[in-house]
């Protein structure tokens, strides 16, 4: 913890460059944006090398005072700096993702990526209320212009579409931050953080953040601007979409509305357990019939996010930390195989899955890549997908097990489409002429390709490096909500001491909790 | 040492999987086959350590895995008399699965990855039978799983290949929904995923009771059964098995090593690893016997009608798994350890004997167009024959048998002596090896006896003809419709075709299966299934019976030679009907064809589930894709929207294709106004 704003700089940083990307002709814009972004992951890589697992919950803070309440305050807890981390990781592959790709104003897609970059780790760092509006508000308009520019035919449908969801949603939010903001006198989010709201109006605050960050999740009913927005963007939009903006909804629930409503997440509980239900089944059966792959895959992240919320309101210490590594998981897998589906789109221009067969002849290197990350989707233990999966469906079953059987159906269900998908692209004979012709991985795309591997066998590998800086974090919250928290549906009991026939009928003794949470 | 067994086929699969371009075909091979030799040579002195009762059970750390909460679990290594077991029936298997692949996947292009694939799958195996707890038993029951799919598809060009991997894979995946359910109520009960210290606290919940999605049930029951439903995914069992007659799309050496010795008694080796546990579960364990039972008598029933040669012996190995599930039902763990033991080596035996006649008949695969091959491959005819005088469990009580009469015997013997439900298993265990007799026969007896009836195969005719596509994915699942054309045919059946003997890699592994499918049983039952000897060497790795083993050898005579009578009347009724009066199976489906049909389309169980599961999940999905996303969501929502805000269609379409810019200014406009608005009023 030097003098060194590092927050600062790691948002001045890709500032900095975005202004210099619009003069730069296309090649020097191309190489402003991947120095800077290389920078700012270099900066993250320093951030969590220093940060103090078992100090003080919040680290590297900064605090500015602009004008009235309004203070420009940074800094981060665990959470965060796992968060920031993605997000500095995948964003240097996203702009060599886009390197050839993108030929259509250069200057200005980069400058998008690095704003983009700056309102996302800004979202993380933000300690000041208005200032996380700010910028989480902020991260829809460089994503706006990225799909509505150099998106696909159907473009401004699909901005149109993301631009009026999000917007619905986050104009409650502002009412309810508002509100907070008048309640308890601060913008300072440390401190509003251990506020307890009245009970009553935390049913109206919950109501009001849930809006805005059930779109953003997305939550089943409000998730079709997702299949559209991904349709239609760039291959690197699609990758930080999925990879990042996606977890700012998730990151909202438990940054907000878990610990500072307590009460109206125990009372909510059911009804985001319900949506998540409705939505693992749904979603998985939707994907089941896509023909397109980047819809089918949309999909799928929309039945990933169910269990992040389902795990996150299961409120316990292992449904928590299984989200919290369901959204890095499915950061890092997700990009990866919309990377993937890029790949074999910049060769064939198509995204229809029936126009592609047998590529594991003609590419072998990327058959492999993608069977990957298709197992890393599917939760194959030894892969990201699997811990995550794994802890938030075992702190579900702890909350309920009806809820847990039915987001478990989502394992059965995600290997179906996912192999139906992947045998479909791979597997089958090689008899298009056109998807002969298609050459296998070149240098670039394994150097996209090899980290994201990489990371994704090691958190399924050895999670502890991830788990270990939230757990503090992680059992705040949960301390936090604990006295508000129902018990779970278990209800062990045990039996008479010495049971003459193993007795099914009713349950004598007093109920103890064996194992549960914390 | 025990590392060295679990990761170098793991080592061997990387360096010969992504390696294979920089060392070639030859050292991808030699990498692979020499790590497997190498961690059977080192199982096997642990193995007999544990026979002599020198054997030390004990836990390898490796590496910190996760930890949330109370929920901890880490990579770790554990060896004891069960691990042993298993490691030997693995490595050896695994090993001469290697060996054999060098000659029957000869002909094929891609061999470096069929043999990263194979050891690829031995190392999770083996991280499965290492297990000790059950996350990472998990790990590695998928990444058999896994190693499954991606072999069952190792021909990925043919679309059949491709429908049963994925069959393979999401089938099981229904059952590993039962085991993780198992897994998080076991956490939720006993705060612990270890296996030891589950084990060593199961008996204090005996009785206790838990709410399950809104039903009040007995605590071990439910948790018991939930496990069961993962393991009779993996081992195939009534129910969940349909993907595994469909997995022989596979190469035959897969065949022999995943879907016979190893990955399917998976289920057979979770139940007996947890037997402290089920024990404290009776409603559990009469399931797992009736579940084992029911098995083994459909799967025989649906063996005796098939022609192709590899799905007879999938359905036999589907039934000796009922066979070790009610085994364990019943109590007789040892008992369904050493059938899981001595079944390891015949049906690889058969399997690979199987591949052997595939092999030399050109990729036949139909019986009926083998017959009298016995003179042109006696080794293979020999170590067949082997491998079925051990599976029908040839043997004189009280002198000597094959390997299957002793631990097969052991197993109808300790149901019967258990009584109650498993005396119920017993009558059905004893039908069901009539039915194995008959079927097993009835496979020799086609193949290897008779005259030939060769000229009606493509595949021979292909041979002989010289348009052969010569490469083993020609492999076909069985020809139901006769080949027409059989001209210029030399008169004698064989169309003037030669079968050759498989090259010395093939015949090795054959030969030295023969030897285990021989003695495997006289040499250890002793040890698996003797009262006090079992005692000394089970030493608690399971619930081990010694009672019951007792009473399992003082059951009456007559039930000692029961199993050894139906042998021999199966054997009469398959040589009476495919040597003796050969017209008597068409005469038997002409008059039966009701029956025949039922059991021939296996008891119309696939037909049922398309009908049940595969097409409703697929109209369901269009049906909410269409009607639910775009039909109800969008119609009322954003596009509802869209065009009530801007008062008819015909403006939503200006603005939809107005500019895009527009928007992004109006969104900033907005977001900076309501921003300021905020904080000018309130702060």
């Amino acid at each position: 913890m030097s003098g060194v704003p590092i927050l600062s700089l790691m948002l001045a940083i890709p500032t900095v460059a975005a202004i210099a990307c619009l003069f730069a002709g296309d090649r020097n814009a191309r190489l402003i944006a991947l120095v800077a972004t290389l920078i700012d992951f270099a900066l993250g890589v320093m951030l969590w090398a220093n940060f103090d697992i078992g100090g003080a919950q919040w680290q590297f803070v900064e605090s500015a005072p602009l004008f009235g309440r309004f203070n420009y305050a940074l800094g981060i807890d665990g959470m965060a700096l796992m968060l920031i981390m993605l997000s500095v990781f995948l964003m240097p592959l996203c702009i060599l993702a886009s390197w050839e790709s993108i030929t259509k104003r250069v200057g200005l897609y980069m400058a998008m990526f690095l704003i983009m970059e700056v309102v996302m780790i800004g979202v993380f760092m933000a300690q000041d209320l208005l200032l996380f509006y700010v910028f989480f508000e902020a991260g829809l308009i460089p994503m706006y212009f990225i799909i509505g520019i150099w998106g696909g035919a159907n473009r401004i449908y699909a901005a149109f579409k993301f631009f009026l969801y999000t917007l619905l949603g986050s104009v409650l939010m502002l009412i309810a931050m508002i509100a907070m903001i008048r309640e308890a006198g601060t913008t300072d989010i440390p401190t509003l953080l251990n506020y307890n709201f009245p009970p009553e109006m935390q049913t109206w605050l919950w109501l009001g953040f849930f809006a805005s960050l059930a779109v953003k999740m997305p939550m089943w009913p409000v998730h079709t601007w997702l299949p559209d927005a991904h349709v239609q963007a760039p291959t690197a939009g699609s990758m930080i979409l999925a990879g990042v903006l996606l977890k700012l909804g998730a990151y909202g629930f438990i940054r907000f509305m878990m610990p500072m409503f307590p009460e109206a997440s125990a009372q909510f509980m059911w009804v985001v357990f319900a949506l998540s239900m409705v939505a693992v089944v749904y979603t998985s059966l939707v994907a089941l019939v896509q023909s397109d792959m980047k819809k089918l895959i949309a999909y799928s992240s929309v039945a990933h996010m169910a269990i992040v919320t389902a795990g996150l309101y299961a409120l316990n210490q292992q449904g928590i930390e299984g989200a919290l590594i369901i959204m890095l998981s499915h950061g890092v897998v997700s990009a990866a195989l919309f990377f993937c589906v890029g790949v074999i789109y910049d060769r064939l221009h198509t995204r229809e899955i029936d126009r592609y067969g047998g590529l594991a002849v003609n590419m072998p290197a990327y058959a492999l890549f993608f069977m990957l990350f298709t197992m890393a989707s599917i939760g194959l233990p030894g892969t990201s997908g699997f811990v995550g999966e794994f802890l938030s469906l075992a702190g579900i079953y702890e909350a309920s097990s009806t809820v847990a059987f039915v987001c478990t159906t989502g394992i059965i269900l995600g290997a179906a489409y996912m192999l139906y998908l992947y045998r479909r692209i791979v597997f089958g004979e090689l008899t298009k002429d056109d998807v002969k012709a298609m050459p296998d991985l070149n240098p670039r795309e394994w150097a996209i390709l090899a980290p994201l591997a990489a990371v994704a066998l090691w958190m399924g590998v050895y999670p502890e490096s991830f788990l270990a800086p939230m757990r503090g974090d992680v059992t705040t919250v949960v301390a936090r909500l604990a006295p508000a928290k129902p018990a779970g549906d278990a209800h062990l009991a045990a039996g008479k001491p010495k049971p003459a026939a193993a007795g099914h009928g009713e349950a004598s003794g007093e109920a103890h909790h064996a194992g549960g949470a914390q | 040492m025990i590392q060295a067994i679990v990761f170098l086929p793991l080592l061997a699969a990387l360096v010969a999987g992504l390696g294979q371009r920089a060392i070639g075909p030859f050292a991808s091979k030699l990498v692979t086959t020499g790590a497997l030799f190498t961690s059977c040579a080192l199982s096997w002195p642990i193995f007999l350590s544990f026979v002599m009762g020198t054997g030390e059970a004990g836990v390898t750390p490796v590496l910190h895995w996760v930890s949330s909460g109370a929920l901890q679990f880490n990579w770790e290594l554990r060896v004891d008399t069960l691990t042993a077991v298993m490691l030997v029936v693995i490595t050896t298997v695994s090993a001469l699965v290697h060996l054999y692949s060098w000659g029957y996947m000869e002909e094929d292009p891609d061999q470096p990855r069929f043999f990263a694939y194979l050891s690829l799958f031995t190392f999770a195996m083996l991280m499965l039978v290492t297990a000790n707890n059950l996350v990472q038993m998990f790990f590695g029951w998928e990444g058999v799983g896994l190693a499954s799919y991606l072999l069952i598809g190792f021909w990925y060009k043919k679309p059949s290949a491709n429908a049963a991997a994925i069959k393979a894979f999401v089938v099981n995946r229904v059952g590993d929904l039962g085991f993780m359910l198992g897994i998080f109520g076991t956490f939720l009960v006993f705060g612990t995923v270890s296996i030891p210290e589950i084990l060593a606290a199961a008996p204090g919940m005996a009785g206790s009771t838990i709410t399950f999605m809104g039903m009040r049930l007995d605590t071990m029951t439910i948790l018991c059964l939930l496990l069961f439903i993962g393991a009779m995914g993996k081992s195939a069992q009534l129910g969940l098995h349909t993907w595994l007659p469909d997995a022989m799309e596979g190469p035959t050496p897969v065949s022999a090593l995943i879907h016979a010795a190893t990955m399917v008694t998976a289920g057979v080796f979770m139940v007996c690893r947890l037997s402290p546990m089920f024990e404290t579960a009776p409603v559990a364990l009469g399931v797992v016997t009736f579940v084992g039972a029911a098995t083994c008598f459909f799967a025989a029933t649906v063996g005796t009608t098939q022609w192709d040669i590899k799905r007879v012996i999938a359905y036999s190995t589907c039934s000796q798994l009922g066979y070790m599930f009610f085994a364990a039902g019943v109590g007789a763990y040892g008992a369904a350890m050493f059938h899981l033991f001595t079944h390891a080596f015949f049906k690889a035996l058969l399997f690979l004997g199987a591949g052997s006649v595939i092999h030399s008949m050109h990729h036949e695969q139909d019986m009926r167009y083998y017959g009298g091959l016995r003179k042109h491959i006696p080794i293979t005819y020999w170590a067949m024959l082997m491998g079925t005088l051990a599976i029908t469990g040839v043997g004189i009580a009280g002198v000597a048998g094959f390997a299957g009469f002793y631990s097969k015997d052991g197993i109808l013997e300790a149901a019967f002596a258990s009584g109650g439900g498993g005396q119920v298993a017993f009558w059905v265990g004893i039908f069901a090896a009539l039915l194995t007799s008959f079927y097993s026969w009835r496979l020799v007896f086609l193949t290897f006896f008779g005259k030939p009836r060769w000229e009606q195969s493509e595949h021979i005719q292909h041979a002989v003809h010289g348009d052969h596509h010569d490469h083993p994915s020609d492999e076909d699942a069985g020809h139901d419709h006769a080949h027409a054309h059989h001209h210029e045919a030399p008169g004698d059946g064989t169309a003037g075709y030669h079968p050759h003997e498989s090259p010395l890699s093939m015949l090795i592994p054959l030969i030295v299966l023969s030897i285990g499918a021989v003695f495997a049983g006289i040499v250890f039952h002793h040890q698996f299934i003797y009262p006090e000897e079992g005692m000394a060497f089970w030493k608690g790795s399971l619930a081990f019976d010694e009672h019951l083993m007792h009473a399992a050898h003082e059951v009456p005579l007559w039930v000692k030679w029961m199993p050894f009578t139906v042998m021999a009347i199966g054997l009469f009724l398959a040589w009476n009907s495919y040597i003796r009066n050969t017209s008597l199976p068409a005469k038997f489906v002409a008059q039966f064809r009701l029956l025949h049909q039922f059991l021939y389309n296996k008891w119309y169980f696939d037909e049922l589930y398309t009908i049940l599961f595969v097409k409703p999940a697929f109209w369901i999905g269009r049906f909410f894709w269409k009607k639910g996303d775009e039909g109800t969501i969008d119609r009322f929502g954003p596009d509802g929207a869209a065009a009530l805000v801007a008062g008819g269609t015909r403006l939503a379409v200006r603005l939809q294709s107005g500019y895009v810019y527009g928007y992004a200014f109006v969104m900033l406009l907005g977001l900076v106004g309501l921003a300021s608005w905020a904080m000018v009023r309130f702060l």
